[in-house]
């Protein structure tokens, strides 16, 4: 089940929480929904969830309009809310006896069911536990077994590993995965390696606009660009060396890294390389060139650049 | 119907896992035997076969319990956002007020029915008219509707229980003492519809055995306007 966002927008007072973001996540897909805090990704999937209603805009869950048939939509979304709120009281498998009777799962399936996601989820040996007196991480399984009881297509989860330690993370994202296979699935988070590490597809949004839209491998050499090398060359007078290195026929631009070590930074022109003609400058002027390394743009930079305030 | 029953049962078993349930069963039970058959005008006092000391008892004992059993339904699931949770499953907003409305409901009912041995021994002194007994216990439970369907409401507005107790006993004193006063004091139409918004005058009738389809009428247009309300204080979370 494919889930369509049509020029959606939400106002809170005059501050615009989402603007006009369209967006298409594909059946089996994972997306993961990237951005800084209050950038709007909770918005989004509030509205996707029909909590929050936007101001304007259509959204889709297969064929359903969440906007027209909300009730109808629900049933095909899994939802894991940021902070993933529980009812702290409950044991465990009466809480998820209890969300499978509110998806309306026929009675003798309901144990079934529970079983389940309790044994996807990796609960079993906390399911009579009072959920108040589990660990952050198993409330999140816990989070996640209420999302996945009824089977939906769609998974929509908000911040999914935020809080957990370092092993959590890596036990939840591999969750994800797993499930996410035959499921379309929204996951949205603030850490860059987080939706590296489990997404098929990166959508990046600021201030409630989409500013980047890719897997990971286009995101990458879409920002890529021209080659960058750091270069430091010794033996030689500074300005000199910068002047020949800017006449050379593949150099676009070279700029200062470090007078002092005589380290320059050298982007080439577009589909070009200059690492070959930096070399033969030095053995010409008989210069010694003690680095020639590649700087790559990594995803991080990306990131930080689009979501950048300016 | 089936959601609905199965966030009731949710409910109720809250209120049992929270001593709630019992809390308010032995002090509803404790306060009115105590008053109706120990305490000051007591029946054996009023040598009658009727229910009439414990009526008006339990009248103002569920008028203080009430709130306290109403403020956590929704203010608690506002403040830990679980109410995310429960409308983002395929039910209603309407579905999830009647649903808590009921396991409320259901435990005043639950309170009133462990109070028959006290009918059976008022039974045991004389003639008793049956019929007014029904009614008494009927106007009751419209009553408590009415109240929980107040404290609903307050617990719709406010994420803070002690607030939401506060603000249904605020509105609470409104219908069982203010506007009585004020139709004491108040002549023609003024003093005519004040007398009609407390509840006074329709509980006592009632619980002298006249069933009066405005009485009828009173109690269940409170109820519904309570919960409507509660309902679009839920939806307009949604659209703030
Ligand atoms: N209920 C609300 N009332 C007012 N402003 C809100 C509300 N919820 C979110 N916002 C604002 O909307 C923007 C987007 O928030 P949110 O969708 O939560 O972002 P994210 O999940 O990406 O951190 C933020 O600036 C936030 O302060
Ligand atoms: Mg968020």
């Amino acid at each position: 089940m494919d889930i369509v966002i049509e020029n959606m927008t939400k106002t809170y007072g005059r501050q615009k929480a989402v603007d006009n973001i369209s967006l298409q996540v594909k059946t089996g897909e994972i997306l993961g929904f990237l951005g800084p805090n209050g950038a709007g990704k909770t918005t989004t999937m509030k509205a996707i969830t029909s909590f929050l209603i936007p101001d304007s805009g259509k959204i889709f869950i297969g064929n359903i309009s969440v906007n027209d048939n909300p009730q109808e939509a629900k049933k095909n979304i899994g939802y894991l809310p940021e902070n993933n709120p529980l009812y702290e009281d409950m044991p465990v498998i009466d809480y998820l006896q209890f969300c499978a009777r509110i998806e309306g799962i026929a009675k003798d399936k309901i144990n079934d069911k529970v079983r389940e996601v309790i044994q996807t989820c990796g609960i079993s040996r906390e399911k009579h536990k009072k959920i108040s007196e589990l660990s952050k991480g198993y409330k999140q399984r816990v989070g996640l077994a209420q999302a996945l009881i009824h089977d939906p297509e769609v998974l929509i989860l908000d911040e999914p590993t935020t809080g957990l330690d370092p092993n959590q993370i890596i036990e939840i994202r591999e969750l994800i995965k797993k499930i996410g296979k035959e499921k379309t699935v929204i996951l949205s988070s603030h850490i860059l390696a987080e939706v590296e590490a489990t997404c098929d597809r990166i959508v990046i949004i600021k201030k409630g606009k989409i500013v980047a839209d890719g897997t990971v491998e286009e995101l990458r050499s879409q920002a890529q660009g021209n080659e960058t090398l750091k270069v430091t060359i010794e033996d030689g007078g500074l300005d000199e060396i910068f002047k020949a290195l800017q006449l050379l026929n593949t150099v676009e631009l070279v700029d200062f890294v470090d007078k002092s070590t005589q380290t320059f930074q050298v982007k080439s022109k577009p589909g070009q390389s200059s690492r070959r003609d930096v070399f033969n400058l030095c053995v010409e002027k008989g210069w010694t060139l003690t680095q020639l390394t590649f700087i790559e743009t990594r995803l991080e930079d990306i990131f930080y650049e689009l979501t950048l305030d300016n | 119907m089936k959601e609905i029953w199965t966030i009731t049962r949710r409910e109720l078993q809250a209120y049992f896992d929270s001593l709630m349930a019992y809390i308010l069963l032995i002090l509803f039970l404790g306060f009115s035997g105590f008053f109706t058959w120990i305490y000051g005008s007591d029946i054996f006092f009023v040598k009658q076969a009727n229910l009439q000391v414990f009526f008006s008892i339990a009248y103002w004992t569920l008028f203080f319990f009430i709130p306290a059993l109403t403020m956590r339904l929704l203010s608690e699931e506002n403040r830990s956002g679980t109410i995310e949770l429960l409308l983002t499953k395929p039910i209603s907003e309407w579905q999830v007020i009647v649903a808590k409305f009921l396991a409320a409901l259901l435990l005043i009912v639950a309170a009133l029915a462990l109070t028959t041995p006290y009918y059976i021994t008022v039974s045991s002194l004389g003639n008793i008219d049956n019929g007014a007994v029904f009614s008494g216990y009927l106007a009751l439970i419209l009553v408590s509707g009415m109240y929980i369907a107040i404290g609903l409401f307050t617990s719709s507005i406010t994420n803070n229980q002690i607030v939401a107790y506060l603000l249904a006993l605020s509105i609470g004193i409104f219908f069982q003492i203010i506007f009585q006063m004020l139709s004491s004091n108040l002549t023609g139409i003024a003093g005519g519809v004040t007398d009609y918004l407390s509840i006074n005058s329709h509980f006592e009738s009632m619980t002298r055995g006249v069933i009066d389809s405005r009485d009828l009428i009173y109690f269940l247009s409170v109820i519904v306007l309570g919960l409507v309300f509660s309902e679009s204080m839920l939806m307009k979370k949604r659209s703030v």
